[in-house]
């Protein structure tokens, strides 16, 4: 099978965003792969130790940073990389247009993953866009897929605890959700192997973007407000207790 | 007056709330607001859409739309939206509009703005700004290009209007051709869980490491029974499997933006504080006064949960009885 995975490098969940010009200060900043990704990886990666002869190629749009995060993927066992050279900041469809017209470069596509969101953004839209571009479906929110030869059935988590059982025919968008399974560490051994293994540069002509693939556009950023100090709430216990919901009764009145 | 379209969302026979928050924006803009219910059997849900705001409910009933699947609901809205001209296209950030939007921005060849927390139709334009880093900062969004404008808005970020049941919305049987659908609905398994799901739930109270087990949970699910609430969790008590992962609360958990937040032994990493410091009201019950989540905290409780989540359960109920 011919297994692709698209994915994004985001700053590290810790990272304490300040803001720099009409943007964040990426001084400083640790990236890593998105983590609902490594998911997406990890599942392609299981989809080829079941299917001899398949290949796992690992795709991302964005600077030259991001060649990193693409050797991460290598490392936990992707066969190849792209990377789409492209500046900082492009929106989810200049991204998208940019990653499908990667893989329509391709000979022959069996399945694409996603992780259901970036963690940086959090928009959920790029792997909906580029099933869109490639027409084909996509099924987002993954929690279990089953694959057959020319199809796909997929267990999508939906709100409460409810799901969904969808079946999609291959090839086929899926975005996977945290839980899919258990995303593999990379070994020393295959972290040097990864530094060998090939990297294909596209440019953005070559994927065919254009300027009014540009559709949003984000600005005027801000932190959050400081929250003024919040009143605390003293006494022993049952006092505590009694004082709290009263102030949640008469003065947020939210209950 | 703009054409604002409003795919209105339903699950199990009941409209959403996020659906009647998205016709008071439009309605209270002035704009002309039209609602549109896919499905099979919906078009008893349309007239609740006109109490809402709703000038017109377009119905498309069809067997294919039984099931909600991305595939054939942006279909349907692509096809509604152009035959109406509609300006602005507007659904819930919802597990269900966070899928099929983009599909329906990619056709109209348009830009969609999700997941917004703060939205103005004024002049029937789109003024949005929404959480960036998981909320740790926020941006505004600005269309290039042209076209209809398109938004998802997060659950509880505008707030449900007074239905007004006077007023009548025209509906009216629309059609739309899904041809043949790839993708096939096989089943819906609903939750056994009996509580709204965090993102949805006016209020959510939350658990941390501090639970120390999962079965401690029951005290939290307890006081958020007397509270309607959803149960919440931060990622180290899931990692630790007290919680499945549904209930994260936190960047690579869900963001949620609650009228009351009730974090109980959860110290305020900036991973978790990301997916809820947007709550309107936020309760921190943690034994450590030095605990980051008192920052953001609007009341807080030094003290031991597992003396006072049970007190204050008492204390909801007793309140309820009044």
């Amino acid at each position: 099978m011919n297994i692709f995975v698209c994915i994004k490098q985001v700053p590290d969940t810790e990272t304490k965003i300040k803001l720099a010009g009409d943007g964040i200060d990426t001084a400083g900043v640790k990236w890593i792969m998105s983590p609902y990704d490594e998911f997406a990886v990890e599942e392609a990666l299981r989809l080829k130790e079941k299917n001899a002869g398949s290949t796992v190629t690992v795709l991302s749009a964005g600077p030259a940073r991001v060649v990193e995060t693409l050797r991460t993927a290598l490392a936990m066992g992707a066969d190849n990389g792209v990377h789409i050279e492209l500046p900082e900041n492009t929106d989810n469809n200049y991204a998208a247009k940019a990653l499908a017209g990667a893989l329509k470069k391709e000979a022959k596509i069996d399945i694409v993953f996603f992780g259901k969101e970036a963690i940086d953004d959090g928009a959920a839209q790029t792997a909906q866009l580029v099933s869109a571009y490639l027409d084909i479906p996509c099924v987002t929110v993954v929690l279990q897929a089953e694959y057959s030869t020319d199809k796909v059935k997929c267990k999508r988590e939906v709100e409460g605890g409810a799901y969904e059982m969808v079946e999609s025919p291959l090839p086929a968008v899926i975005a996977a959700q945290k839980g899919m399974n258990e995303p593999r560490y990379a070994s020393l051994p295959n972290i040097m192997k990864a530094k060998k293994k090939e990297v294909k540069v596209l440019k953005e002509a070559d994927v065919g973007t254009s300027a009014s693939d540009h559709k949003i556009k984000f600005k005027n950023f801000q932190l959050p407000p400081p929250k003024q100090a919040g009143k605390k709430v003293d006494g022993d216990a049952a006092a505590q207790a009694h004082q709290l919901v009263q102030l949640l009764h008469t003065e947020a009145k939210v209950i | 007056m703009a054409k604002v379209l409003i795919v209105a969302e339903h699950r199990d026979g009941k409209l959403k709330k996020v659906s009647f928050e998205l016709l008071g924006l439009a309605a209270q803009a002035g704009q002309e607001v039209h609602a549109l219910l896919l499905g099979e059997g919906v078009a008893g849900l349309a007239s609740e859409l006109g109490h809402y705001g709703a000038g017109k409910v377009h119905v498309v009933e069809s067997a294919a739309l039984k099931f909600y699947s991305a595939e054939a609901y942006s279909k349907a809205v692509v096809q509604i939206a152009k035959n109406l001209g509609a300006e602005v296209i507007l659904a819930g950030h919802t597990p269900t509009g966070r899928e099929f939007m983009p599909l329906v921005a990619a056709r109209l060849g348009v830009g969609l703005a999700s997941d917004c927390t703060q939205i103005s139709l004024a002049g029937g334009k789109i003024q949005a700004r929404r959480p960036v880093y998981s909320g740790k900062a926020t941006a505004e969004v600005e269309f290039l290009g042209g076209g209809a404008q398109l938004a998802t808005v997060r659950a509880n970020a505008i707030g449900i209007p007074k239905p007004d049941t006077s007023k009548k919305a025209e509906v009216v049987t629309a059609s739309a051709d899904l041809g043949a659908l790839k993708t096939k609905v096989l089943e819906m398994v609903k939750g056994a869980m009996g509580r709204p799901d965090v993102t949805e739930a006016s209020i959510v109270v939350s658990g941390g490491r501090a639970m120390k087990s999962a079965e401690n949970f029951k005290i939290i699910e307890e006081m958020a029974d007397s509270l309607g609430a959803a149960v919440g969790a931060s990622r180290a008590a899931v990692d630790a499997g007290y919680r499945p992962h549904r209930d994260q609360v936190g960047q690579t958990g869900k963001t949620v933006s609650p009228a009351l937040y009730i974090a109980c032994g959860i110290s305020g990493a900036i991973q978790h504080l990301a997916g809820m410091r947007t709550s309107k009201t936020i309760v921190a019950i943690n034994t450590d006064p030095q605990a980051p989540i008192f920052q953001v905290a609007d009341y807080g409780v030094v003290g031991d949960l597992f003396t006072l989540v049970p007190l204050l359960t008492q204390e909801f109920k007793k309140l309820k009885e009044h």
